[in-house]
């Protein structure tokens, strides 16, 4: 765990605000995790990767996320697509892609959101359709994290069983990336919208049954999403404990430092417990993840849920015990606060994931409460 | 239908029934159309089989009739036993 404090101090700390203001990932960031093999963190060895089990992967995502959200998101889509691939890929395409993108070599991103499809992942509008021996991709994607870094990119689209994941080179003849321009958060993380007109691939690109995209290959990824969003949470808001405690222990007002008076303290004290909090969730969402336990699901959606909650009202706070300097681009807990809301609708908004938690809680209470939970 | 099909039956029973929030479950009740699945359930029953059987869920196995009630996922759980 200290190397990955180490490494997120010494090495994504000091050119965090510079990505987030130059709206791309530092390529030496990448390299530097390529080069600890963390971008082969969520591959099996088996195929080159270096795997890391829940917890210590929840304790890199914190510490990457503590300083840095945008290289964390990098690692988040880069092994949402490895662990969909080696769940539900072909032998071939595991051998073939999994060992490069162990190395970090070839990154890959996620792309699932549409300009009309959001939550409703199921009504994917982007086409997939056979052509020969060859598939024919058409559609646009939006906010693809890590885009306009990416390989290759794990698509969604639309066949004629249903939704279907295909994997597309970046490099495609008739696949254009647009950098997004100054989104609320993630600035740093190369962020893409993506424009599909006739893309050609082979047929063995697509990755798991045709018609499974959204309900296993795309669930498997976002459930891996989740897990590694919500460590990112708990050292985002982390991050922000530490620089306001630091902050009330060296600023004065009236004579005095800040961490004296009662409202900060007690400001710190909320904070602190719901660090812990958010922490503890994820811990049992580890915990069952290792275990393999069916209900690793369930904590996972609980784990993002609660950690995407708490991270945007600790980031609020770490502002306003900051005062303007909280305000200040470039100050860590500026962008955790910009970022924290992207974490309220990345990987499952909140309201969809309570809705999930609720429906959950409805049915494991009474079984007369199901007719309730299925009621729209 | 032997002891171990029974045995295989009744646990596929407890888990969907518990699932779907319902415990008079039929064995052959299309659970998909009972409207209650949420939408983790068809991850939730991967990992369910794949867990409490030690079977695992290849591709081709991804089939909304091998899922689709309590006696489909037993049969398919049967199946893959050997």
């Amino acid at each position: 765990m200290d190397d990955f404090r180490t490494f997120a101090d010494e090495v994504v700390a000091p050119r965090a605000a510079g990505m987030d203001l130059a709206g791309r990932l530092d390529e030496s960031v990448v390299r530097a995790l390529a080069e600890q093999q963390w971008m082969g963190a969520c591959i099996t060895s088996e195929h080159g990767g270096t795997p890391l089990p829940p917890l210590q992967l929840g304790a890199l995502c914190e510490e990457l996320g503590r300083v840095c959200s945008a290289t964390r998101s990098l690692l988040t889509v880069h092994s949402m697509a490895a662990v969909a691939i080696e769940r539900w890929g072909t032998r071939d395409q595991r051998d073939r892609l999994l060992p490069t993108m162990a190395r970090g070599s070839a990154i890959t991103a996620f792309a699932l959101t549409e300009p009309g499809v959001g939550s409703d992942a199921s009504a994917v509008e982007s086409t997939l359709r056979t052509e020969g021996a060859d598939v024919i991709v058409s559609g646009s994607k939006r906010w693809v994290t890590a885009g306009l870094r990416a390989d290759w990119l794990l698509v969604i689209a639309r066949a004629e069983k249903g939704p279907t994941a295909v994997l597309v080179p970046t490099d495609a003849r008739g696949l254009s990336l647009t950098p997004v321009e100054l989104p609320l958060g993630l600035r740093g993380a190369s962020l893409a919208h993506v424009e599909m007109e006739g893309v050609r691939v082979p047929a063995d690109s697509v990755v798991g049954k045709p018609g499974a995209g959204v309900s296993h290959v795309a669930s498997t990824a976002l459930d891996h999403g989740r897990f590694t969003v919500a460590w990112g949470c708990v050292g985002m808001a982390r991050g922000c404990l530490e620089a306001s405690a630091d902050h009330a222990g060296q600023r004065s007002q009236y004579g005095e430092l800040l961490g004296s008076r009662q409202l900060v303290r007690s400001t710190l004290g909320m904070m602190a417990t719901d660090v812990c909090l958010a922490r503890h969730q994820c811990e049992e969402a580890a915990r069952l993840r290792t275990s393999k336990s069916p209900a690793a699901l369930i904590e996972t959606v609980r784990a993002k849920y609660a950690a995407a909650r708490i991270v945007e009202r600790v980031a609020a706070d770490a502002v306003q015990l900051h005062g303007s300097a909280g305000c200040a681009s470039g100050h860590v807990v500026e962008r955790h606060y910009r970022d924290a809301k992207v974490m309220q609708i990345i990987e499952g908004t909140q309201g969809l994931l309570s809705l999930t938690l609720g429906e959950h809680a409805l049915r494991r209470s009474r079984p007369a409460n199901a007719s309730a939970a299925s009621a729209q | 239908m032997t002891s171990s099909e029974m045995a295989v039956r009744s646990r596929v029973r407890d888990f969907l029934s518990e699932a779907v929030g319902q415990d008079t479950l039929d064995d052959e009740t299309d659970i998909f159309e009972t409207g209650v699945v949420t939408s983790l359930f068809a991850m939730e029953l991967v990992l369910y089989v794949e867990s409490a059987f030690g079977i695992t869920v290849e591709n081709d196995d991804i089939d909304l009739e091998n899922f689709s009630s309590i006696q489909n996922v037993a049969n398919f759980v049967e199946s893959k036993l050997g």
